[in-house]
């Protein structure tokens, strides 16, 4: 079997060579016995904030651990298969979901967080989400002049590259239709070295091309002597007059989902969360900490995705090939904040248990689609919330066993951008040459012109039965900016109400940034984290 | 709509409401450190047993790979529930309770024999009213069973020929 072959190739595995050099990494599923630890640093996530703020503070020369829910897998055991890569990778499996179930979230949950899985679509933070960030909250070091040295410093990290390959025709079918009809388009950067052009970055790079948090930033800091707990899940953070004093952890099974009785206990000097946007204000509520104007796990945003599927007349195979090559932000671009919420145009990878989780319907009709998957093109649209008083977003709140959930309402703004996206996308999926288009929504139905899609679009009533949401970019619910009374952490990252807990992810923007995040977390933290380094050796 | 299937899809509206609130109700608040489950209980296997030849209609091969196929998926599905944190597998199992017993699965389901005995017919039409119920909790509970069939069912490389994928390149090398 294929599988057989890749575990026994030849390709190279650094984080191994690096293991067996004595790299200090502890998988708690494996723990007889409690532990505690004692650290400068301790950072709860691996993902693009804790990978990026661990090696800038190894390298300041402090004793860092870092905090990771997820295992440890590395190139070799990435096996470019769905059924192995979600269970092991995402956070429940890939079928997280929003507390009533109607959004389902793909978040990261291993070594290197969503950086490991993600696309490697590479884009800096939009200058309308930071002038808006000015303007509404009060930003200050955040504009684009200010963080240009962080986005070169990061790009350079993660060799972010103008990706010189010929896109995928699921990609190129976007660029086609967009321009014929007058919609502008663009090349999408990646953060990749040597890229194979395979088309498996969901399900972790078997090749070490995609420059994740996995074989840049950790590998680094580990190297520095830092220590990586695994399979850990940073539970309470236990403070008193005004400072952070440890965080206990718990030890998960080997599944890495539930719990075991082992603890780990970790005493450290400064914290830091970076556990992503639903981990984050998880930890911080778990922790009771002080939060006086409850702003913690408020206004936590998803750019909620809907998504089109046409069936072309030649063979699209998006299944190979670098998954995300062409965007539009020719709806994003135009839009104002205040008006109808702005979306941004990508494609997805159309991989079987992806797609056959997505397309609605069951039976004939379903079996049919899949029938067709190597013809079938898909285009998605994510929405930019947060920018809008009707968007506000939605809350992380903890279930009974302590685990977070986010309960995030669709609003009639939200089905009003569905429909139309769904429109939009339709029209650039026939001016492509679509055959058919079928706006994913749980009816079912697929439309054979642009003008009866059209029709029909605009008749969908605004609920559930006019679009399926998905989400793929979590940010917000523990916001950054000058007034506690809106934000959980000041623009140096430091939790408002603590003098030694700081948050570096993704859940410190505002809004949502309105383009794939990696790249606005990346250079973010990294001036935030050099702040931090700087502070610290200043005491 | 006839007098009956009003007065069954009334039923079956006020049952579901009568039960969204157990469902939805986690029993008691377990500390960490308790919860890991074991695979599924036999009455939740059968009815995943009994929706897999119906969801996978058309997908499934034909012939003597065909019971194979359907064990396979059957597996693989309760592989796909093991692996998903406690508190959704607590949600599953309360789904599957509602599902096994017997009023509940007459009155919310509409399934009137027990599920290895249902008939496609049947399975077919709960799987409808569930995906357009009015009540969220059916159409999240019918979603559930789309996505964990589904994803168990292509997952696995014996579905790929049906569907043009060669599966992932190998990437021997040297």
């Amino acid at each position: 079997m294929a599988t057989e072959i890749l575990r026994q190739s030849k390709l190279p595995d650094p984080f191994r060579t690096g293991l067996a050099s004595g790299w200090k990494v502890v998988d708690a599923s494996k723990l007889t016995q409690d532990r505690t630890i004692e650290a400068d640093v301790a950072i709860v996530g691996t993902g693009a904030g804790g990978g990026t703020a661990a090696e800038i503070l190894a390298d300041a020369g402090l004793s860092v651990v870092m905090i990771e829910e997820g295992p440890l897998a590395t190139s070799s055991d990435f096996q470019m298969r769905e059924a192995e890569a979600y269970p092991q990778l995402y956070q429940e499996s890939a079928a997280r979901k929003s507390k009533d179930k109607s959004i389902n979230i793909l978040q990261g949950r291993c070594v290197g967080g969503s950086t490991t899985v993600n696309w490697t679509s590479s884009f800096r933070t939009p200058l309308s989400t930071l002038d808006y960030w000015a303007r509404e909250y009060g930003l200050v070091g955040f504009s684009a002049a200010d963080l240009a040295p962080w986005f070169e410093r990061a790009e350079r990290r993660v060799n972010v590259i103008s990706w010189p390959v010929v896109p995928n025709e699921n990609n190129d079918a976007l660029r086609r239709g967009a321009q014929a009809l007058g919609i502008n388009v663009g090349a999408i950067r990646r953060n990749v070295k040597g890229c194979w052009n395979i088309g498996y970055c969901g399900m972790g790079c078997p090749t070490n091309a995609k420059q994740s948090m996995l074989v840049t930033t950790i590998p680094a800091a580990l190297a520095r002597g830092a220590t990586l707990l695994t399979r850990t899940r940073g539970w309470q953070l236990e403070h008193g007059s005004g400072r952070v004093t440890a965080l206990t952890c718990i030890a998960l099974d080997e599944r890495g989902t539930g719990p075991t009785p082992r603890r780990i206990r970790v005493q450290a000097k400064t914290f830091v969360s970076a556990g992503g946007a639903i981990g984050t204000p998880a930890l911080l509520l778990r922790s009771k900490l002080p939060d006086p104007n409850a702003v913690i796990g408020k206004r936590t945003f998803l750019h909620p995705t809907v998504v089109s599927a046409a069936l072309m007349p030649e063979r699209v195979d998006g299944f190979s090939g670098a998954p995300q090559t062409i965007y539009s932000d020719h709806f994003l671009e135009s839009a104002a904040p205040d008006g109808p919420i702005a979306y941004k145009l990508e494609a997805p990878p159309i991989h079987p248990i992806l797609a056959a989780t997505t397309l609605p319907g069951y039976g004939r009709t379903h079996a049919g689609w899949m029938h067709e998957l190597p013809y079938m093109q898909v285009v998605i649209a994510l929405m930019r919330d947060g920018f809008h008083r009707e968007s506000p977003g939605g809350s992380v709140e903890l279930r009974d066993d302590g685990t977070p959930v986010l309960d995030y309402p669709l609003s009639g703004y939200l089905w009003d951008g569905a429909r139309r996206a769904l429109a939009t996308m339709a029209e650039i999926q026939f001016a492509a040459g679509a055959k058919t288009v079928m706006p994913v929504r749980p009816g079912a139905r697929s439309y054979a012109s642009w003008t009866e899609a059209r029709d029909a679009i605009a008749s969908f009533a605004p609920g559930p039965e006019a679009a399926t949401f998905v989400s793929a970019h979590v940010m917000g619910g523990s916001p950054l900016g000058p007034d506690p009374r809106r934000a959980a952490v000041d623009t140096n990252g430091r939790y408002h109400q603590l003098e030694n807990l700081y948050v570096f992810d993704g859940s410190i923007f505002p809004t949502s940034i309105g383009a794939n995040p990696q790249l606005s977390i990346y250079a973010i933290t990294a001036k935030l984290a050099t702040g931090l380094a700087q502070a610290l050796d200043r005491r | 709509m006839t007098r009956r299937t009003l007065l069954k899809a009334g039923l079956a509206g006020g049952a579901a409401l009568l039960f969204a609130r157990w469902l939805y109700t986690p029993t008691s608040g377990p500390s960490p450190g308790v919860e890991s489950g074991p695979a599924l209980e036999p009455d939740a296997r059968a009815i995943i047993a009994a929706i897999i030849p119906v969801i996978l209609d058309g997908a499934l091969p034909a012939g003597t790979e065909a019971a194979l196929a359907r064990g396979e998926a059957l597996a693989a599905a309760e592989q796909a529930i093991a692996g998903l944190p406690p508190a959704t597998r607590k949600e599953l199992d309360q789904l599957f309770s509602l599902l096994a017993l017997a009023p509940t699965r007459c009155l919310v389901a509409g399934v009137w024999s027990p599920w290895p005995q249902a008939t496609q017919e049947s399975v077919t039409s709960f799987l409808a009213r569930w995906r357009d119920s009015r009540f969220a909790l059916l159409r999240s509970a019918y979603e559930a069973l789309h996505q964990i069939v589904l994803g168990a069912w292509y997952g696995n490389p014996r579905s790929w020929p049906a569907i043009g994928y060669a599966g992932p390149p190998s990437l021997e090398i040297g």
